[in-house]
């Protein structure tokens, strides 16, 4: 076989030897998965104590990055790798350089047959002397087709490609314990089907049951009915957006249910034949296939259980990304579970992912010093658990975590240490019942609240609400995926990995410690994982102090900093509260004697929620329909008229808070622009507050207004066109402007600059506003003048003319 | 029987509460026995009994000066400039004064073939006046005769064709005026004198002129050298204005001033708020029935309607006296007529000053008394109602009752709403304040627009109120507000008290446990002649 010419076998009787470090000098070894936290502890323990070997890593490329791109952005910049850092500056030669050297990146992908490598993949897979497949869809809620895909079929396809290129590398395939599937008692390192639990499945046909429901789901999606009400959810979430964006917001819940769909059908899938989710239902079967597959591709598989922060290497506490308990841990932290399902007296199988490494590295070299005499026999299974030889009952282990939270709590936003509810284990089924009717109630109240046309600090209120259902609906997610992991009561002997164990010599030992024995539960979680969970969640773990500035202020510096180029306004509810409804009642019934004004005020009020209805379905449709009343207007008069106007009307229902933006916005340099779909000579007198003024126009014909508009009005994405059109005229990067706005219309306008601010926001865009982290400011009518209920114009008596 | 003069009241024993004023409401308060005393106005002067010939004979008989109808001529150019909305308060009922003399004037005017005929009203940096409140000042035939052809208007000095600069003091100081009325063949100027800051060269070298000028005088440094600014006298800020009255009476137009003067029967001597004017112990059951009614509905009423109520109020004044002619002969002879109305004769001063303020002030006529309008009207206006010395001792404490709303009028005060919340919320320090500050906001193209076309107060005027109190602030050792919301009254730089009693224990860490207090009794206003 090429290239598994190995160092002769020795006899390890010196306690100084390093039987595996000597066992894998100089071999080639091909990893997948090698940007997740498994594969990562993986690569930085192969480069640091086994000096002389190399590295070939599958990566897959991203959308827009290179593979190597990702390996160097998303591995090696992790900070697992600061101690080969600190090592690699040591000896002289630099860390990039001597990744250089040791490492190489393959583009490549293990949900496509071929794995689709190029010539030089293949070569480097050809070349390697081990392959350890660790490339996972781990999300226990995955789309089924994508876990049959990556989990089910990816080790098979590695299998194959191997035989493909005839050659047979010692393959190490990563799996999971929970394969033995929700069941209590014993789970042995045996074959998958070799469990007398275990319920016979065609995998093939589960293949092609999943592809079919991801065409079926999706020829769904596309029927006129679904996507009515697609479009439908998409303006219920965004109110008046404009066209392009609720196009994009429509697709995009369109993709989101076709996954839903099949989320939900992995869940059910996996239960109906005794797995707790998609994960461990694919992973099983991912080893019958593999079992079938592997041919002469002498195949080892790998079981670890829950791998948690490591114990010691590279670091003690050493965690990649937000996994499965550190999300529950935080939530439970933060006072979002009230409780959780559970057996108290149960195993929870946590194994540090260190151990995991070692395990693997060790059954490597195992193999590098005694091939198998024949390769096609049945993998040989390593169980990496802690439940049968070192037990962490579920009991202890929130006892530490609720104790540690007692005495390290997180803030709240309001500086206070939140207090940890007690736990009580209950059933599943009553923790799931409880969490939906607090869901169903707030997602009630909500709907309730979104109907109604709020704003400003009631939409806070309504946004708060949103964010409230959103920790609910997190925490029903959380119990529904894990809860059953906290209910298993499955122990995964370990007996060939304590065997492999005890064959070791003390120096491997030491070096590569996956003894799940040694350790201490009590010290692990309180000192090595829980501080590490709470580091990594960036968790609010002192009250904030007053010298910091608020966030808020900070904001607010940001869009007031002379950097900025230019600031755009929208102007109702953004700057005053009136609209074109209310400037057009006050024009017309500047004029009206008593008994007219009176008709005029039933015939408008009569008007209102046609009016209202046709505004929220499309402003520039509404705009135009509405500003055909201005037909006929003599344009002298209109100018003297809203010249009044601004004193009557606009100043008391302006924001002056609002206006004094404005003029900071100047003061800072910043052109200023009033983007708005009122008339332009109805906002004719707020001229002087802006630099510039983009404003609907209508047509003049003999010295009258023709009800007309010259073009669009700038409302939804014609307001964020006018406003990249702005931009560039004056050679402005969008990205250093800001917009002011107040509801889900203007979404495009906001979108359009680097710096947007919700002013108002009416309850849609409060939401969004905070996802986002936009500044919200409450802008507010002078406080204590009294406005009349109608915006009508007091009768009009001489003009006051000036000289 | 003739009206009683002012007096001052030692509060004993069977001293009843006292009245004081407190926005748009009251509250009596029980001031301690044996170190108080209550300064109280003189009773309403009578009026004159036929206003329109006395004007008539005064424009016939002025002083230093040919007779009205001497100087008008055909074909000349006629301005009559006149008082805007800040005088009298609160305004007083139809007819006006202003329109019974400018319909005096306006006959003069016509017997003599004058045509050329323009009315200005003499604001200032002061807010335009609206149609209705020209109509009430000049009556709806002047109104309706001049301001549809444009001849009717309200001074401009943010327009910058319609100014002129008359020349500078030796003290090196623009002496500004309205175009119009500069290059007026006569000027005539129509003055309703309230209290004794009032007329003179202020008329026409403040009222028509605009910030280049007034910057000169309308300046900290000015106003804490003006002890009082009541006090013509002693006030640097008329010192100022008298320099610029003698370069207009050299290089300005002729001017022909008319000044009248009213008694200070503002609430009425009989009618609803009559108690305002009596002294606590002679009011009657009707009187005490009244004001505890009062009380109890103004209490369940929202702000805006006890404003409305309150700025509805229109006094009886009556004319006490009318002069005319040449500005400063004819001051002389109003300010003696205001004294006799206002003076009241006061011994030593006192360590604590208490005042209750009332809702009106000059500058919120049909309008909101914001925080700065109270500082102005408290620390301002009645803190200098004083002549020789101030009332309160220097390092004293003032105590003023008001509720001190956080509230403002969009439309008349926007440069207030700015100062309050980016200057006040920065420094009160007058000095400072004017230095950081006043020239961006004087400057201010929005604030400029506003004063022009809409009716707000220009940009520089809430700078203005501030120095009008820096006198009081330099010499004041703590300003306490009694039932004022306690957020904006610390944004004023005082300190709030929810009681008199709360308010003269937290005085007494700056002037002692047994301090002398004085109340300064109003309404209606008094000027302290203290020795």
């Amino acid at each position: 076989m090429t290239g598994r010419e190995r160092a002769p076998a020795r006899n390890s009787t010196a306690a100084t030897d390093r039987v595996i470090a000597e066992a894998l000098a100089h071999k080639a070894v091909f990893i997948t998965g090698s940007t997740g936290f498994l594969g990562t502890a993986l690569v930085e323990r192969l480069l640091r104590n086994v000096p002389e070997l190399h590295l070939t890593l599958l990566v897959r490329p991203g959308r827009r990055v290179s593979a190597a791109q990702r390996a160097r952005r998303e591995l090696f910049r992790n900070d697992a790798f600061d101690r080969l850092r600190a090592q690699a500056d040591a000896s002289g030669e630099s860390f990039e350089a001597m990744i250089e050297r040791r490492v190489q990146v393959v583009a490549g992908d293990v949900s496509v047959d071929g794995l689709g490598l190029d010539p030089a993949g293949r070569a480097a897979l050809a070349a390697a002397d081990i392959v350890i497949h660790s490339a996972a869809a781990v999300s226990f809620d995955s789309p089924l087709d994508a876990a049959v895909e990556i989990n089910l079929l990816g080790p098979s396809r590695i299998a194959q490609t191997l035989t493909e290129l005839g050659v047979a590398p010692h393959y190490i395939a990563v799996s999971t314990c929970y394969v033995a599937g929700s069941r209590r008692g014993n789970a042995l390192e045996e074959p998958v089907d070799a469990s007398p639990f275990y319920v016979q499945i065609n995998w093939k046909a589960e293949v092609a049951g999943a592809r079919r429901a991801r065409a079926d789901a999706d020829a769904e999606s596309r029927t006129a009915e679904r996507l009515r009400s697609f479009r439908k959810d998409a303006r219920g979430e965004l109110g008046a957006a404009g066209g392009p964006l609720l196009s994009a917001k429509t697709e995009q819940l369109r993709q989101r249910w076709v996954d839903d769909r099949l989320v939900t059908a992995g869940r059910v899938r996996a239960a109906s034949v005794g797995f707790p989710d998609a994960y461990a239902f694919t992973k099983a079967l991912a080893e019958v296939a593999l079992a079938e597959t592997h041919g002469a591709v002498p195949t080892t598989i790998v079981r670890p259980s829950i791998i948690e922060s490591a114990f010691a290497e590279p670091a003690p506490g050493w965690i990649r990304g937000f996994r499965m308990a550190e999300p529950v841990i935080i939530s439970y932290a933060r006072g979002l579970l009230r409780d959780f399902p559970g057996v108290p007296e149960g195993v929870v199988d946590v194994i540090p992912v260190d151990l995991v490494v070692a395990a693997i590295i060790a059954v490597a070299a195992e193999e590098a010093r005694h091939p198998r005499a024949d390769p096609t026999v049945a993998p040989p299974v390593f169980q990496v658990a802690s439940g049968s030889a070192n037990p962490l009952r579920y009991r202890r282990l929130v006892d530490l975590v609720s104790n540690w939270f007692s005495e390290h709590p997180l803030y709240d936003t309001l500086g206070q240490p939140i207090k940890v509810p007690q736990w009580s284990f209950p059933g599943r089924g009553r923790v799931e019942g409880q969490l939906r009717r607090t869901l169903n109630v707030v997602t009630k109240v909500e709907r309730g609240l979104n109907s109604l046309p709020l704003r400003g600090r009631q939409a806070e209120l309504a946004a708060n609400l949103e964010e409230k259902r959103e920790l609910a609906e997190r925490a029903m997610g959380y119990v529904e995926l894990y809860g059953k992991y906290a209910e298993c009561e499955a122990i995964y002997g370990v007996a060939r990995l304590l065997e492999l164990w005890d064959q070791l010599d003390e120096a491997d030992r030491a070096q590569f410690c996956f003894d799940p024995r040694v350790i201490v539960w009590d010290d692990y979680v309180r000192d090595t994982h829980l501080p590490s969970v709470v580091r990594n969640s960036r968790a609010r773990t002192a009250p904030p102090s007053r010298a910091t500035e608020s966030r808020p202020d900070r904001l607010r510096r940001q869009v007031l900093d002379p950097q900025r180029h230019f600031a755009a306004f929208d102007l109702e509810n953004t700057l005053i509260a009136s609209n074109v409804v209310a400037s057009y009642a006050w024009l017309a019934s500047r004029r009206l004697d008593r008994r007219q004004r009176l008709r005029f005020v039933a015939k408008t009020l009569a008007e209102g929620p046609s009016l209202l209805r046709l505004d929220r379905a499309d402003r520039s449709d509404f705009l135009r329909y509405f500003y055909r009343r201005y037909e006929g207007a003599p344009v002298d008069m209109m100018a003297e008229d809203s010249a009044e106007m601004l004193s009557e009307l606009i100043l008391t229902r302006a924001f002056p808070a609002g206006l004094r933006r404005v003029r900071q916005h100047r003061a800072a340099g910043h052109r200023t622009v009033l983007i708005t779909g009122a008339l332009d000579f109805v906002i004719e007198p707020l001229r002087p507050l802006f630099d510039d003024v983009i404003a609907a126009e209508m047509t003049v014909r003999n010295g009258r207004y023709t009800g007309e508009l010259t073009a669009a009005p700038p409302t939804g994405e014609t307001r964020a066109q006018a406003l990249f059109d702005y931009a560039a005229e004056h050679g402005f990067d969008p990205a250093q402007g800001v917009a002011y706005a107040d509801s889900t219309s203007d979404l495009p306008l906001l979108e359009a600059v680097g710096f947007p601010v919700a002013v108002n926001p009416e309850t849609r865009l409060a939401a969004l506003a905070r996802k986002r982290g936009w500044l919200v400011e409450h802008f507010e009518r002078a406080p204590g003048f009294r406005h009349g209920l109608l915006p009508l114009a007091p009768a009009h008596q001489t003009s006051l003319a000036k000289k | 029987m003739a009206p009683r003069p002012g007096f001052v009241l030692e509060v004993d024993g069977s001293t009843p509460p006292i009245l004081f004023h407190h926005g748009e409401g009251f509250r009596l308060e029980r001031l301690p026995v044996g170190r108080s005393r209550v300064i109280y106005p003189a009773e309403p002067l009578a009026g004159l009994k036929d206003p329109d010939s006395a004007i008539r004979h005064a424009l016939e008989h002025p002083y230093d000066s040919d007779p009205l109808s001497a100087l008008l001529f055909a074909g000349m150019k006629l301005t009559i400039a006149f008082d805007d909305v800040s005088l009298p308060l609160p305004p007083m009922r139809r007819p006006d004064i202003r329109q019974r003399v400018i319909e005096a004037v306006l006959d003069a005017a016509a017997a003599a073939g004058v045509e050329d005929v323009e009315l200005i009203a003499a604001l200032a940096l002061h807010r335009r006046m609206t149609e209705a409140e020209l109509r009430h000042a000049v009556g709806d035939r002047v109104y309706d005769a001049f301001a549809p052809s444009g001849k009717l208007y309200n001074h401009d000095a943010e327009d910058p064709e319609g100014m002129v600069i008359i020349g500078t003091t030796p003290h090196g100081e623009d002496v500004q005026m309205n175009r119009r009325a500069a290059e007026s063949d006569l000027l005539v100027y129509v003055n309703i004198n309230l209290v004794s800051m009032d007329g003179g060269w202020k008329s026409t070298a403040t009222g028509l002129s605009g910030y280049t000028a007034l910057r000169h005088h309308h300046n900290v440094r000015t106003m804490q050298a003006s002890k009082s600014f009541m006090d013509q006298h002693r006030s640097e800020l008329h010192t100022s204005n008298w320099r610029m009255g003698k370069v207009l009476r050299e290089q300005g137009p002729k001017i022909f001033q008319i000044e009248t003067t009213v008694n200070n029967n503002s609430f009425g001597t009989s009618g609803p708020l009559s108690f305002l004017q009596k002294r606590e112990w002679e009011w009657s059951g009707k009187d005490r029935a009244t004001f505890v009614g009062m009380q109890a509905g103004l209490k369940r009423m929202p702000s805006g309607a006890r404003r409305k109520i309150f700025s509805s109020w229109e006094a009886p004044y009556e004319m006490t006296s009318v002069q005319a002619g040449d500005v400063e002969s004819v001051h002389k002879v109003t300010t003696e007529h205001v004294y006799r109305q206002h003076l009241v004769p006061v011994q030593g001063q006192t360590d604590i000053l208490t005042m209750g303020l009332p809702y009106i002030c000059p500058y919120n006529v049909n309008s909101i008394m914001n925080p700065i309008l109270v500082m102005c009207l408290g620390l301002g206006y009645f803190f200098n109602l004083y002549r020789g010395k101030p009332l309160v001792r220097e390092g004293g404490v003032l105590i003023m009752s008001h509720p001190t709303p956080w509230e403002f009028h969009p439309v008349h005060h926007p440069s207030y709403i700015d100062f309050f919340e980016q200057v006040l919320s920065e420094t009160t320090d007058p000095l400072e304040i004017e230095a950081r500050y006043e020239k961006s906001f004087a400057e201010d193209e929005w604030y400029r627009h506003l004063y022009r076309t809409s009716h707000a107060y220009h940009g520089v005027h809430p700078f203005y109120m501030w120095y009008w109190g820096s006198h009081a602030l330099a010499h004041l050792g703590r300003v306490i507000v009694v039932g004022g919301n306690p957020r904006a009254v610390r944004r004023l730089g005082f300190m709030p008290a929810s009681s008199l009693a709360d308010a003269l224990e937290m005085a007494s860490d700056v002037v002692g446990r047994h301090p002398t207090i004085t109340h300064y009794h109003n309404p209606p206003v008094l000027m302290a002649d203290v020795t």
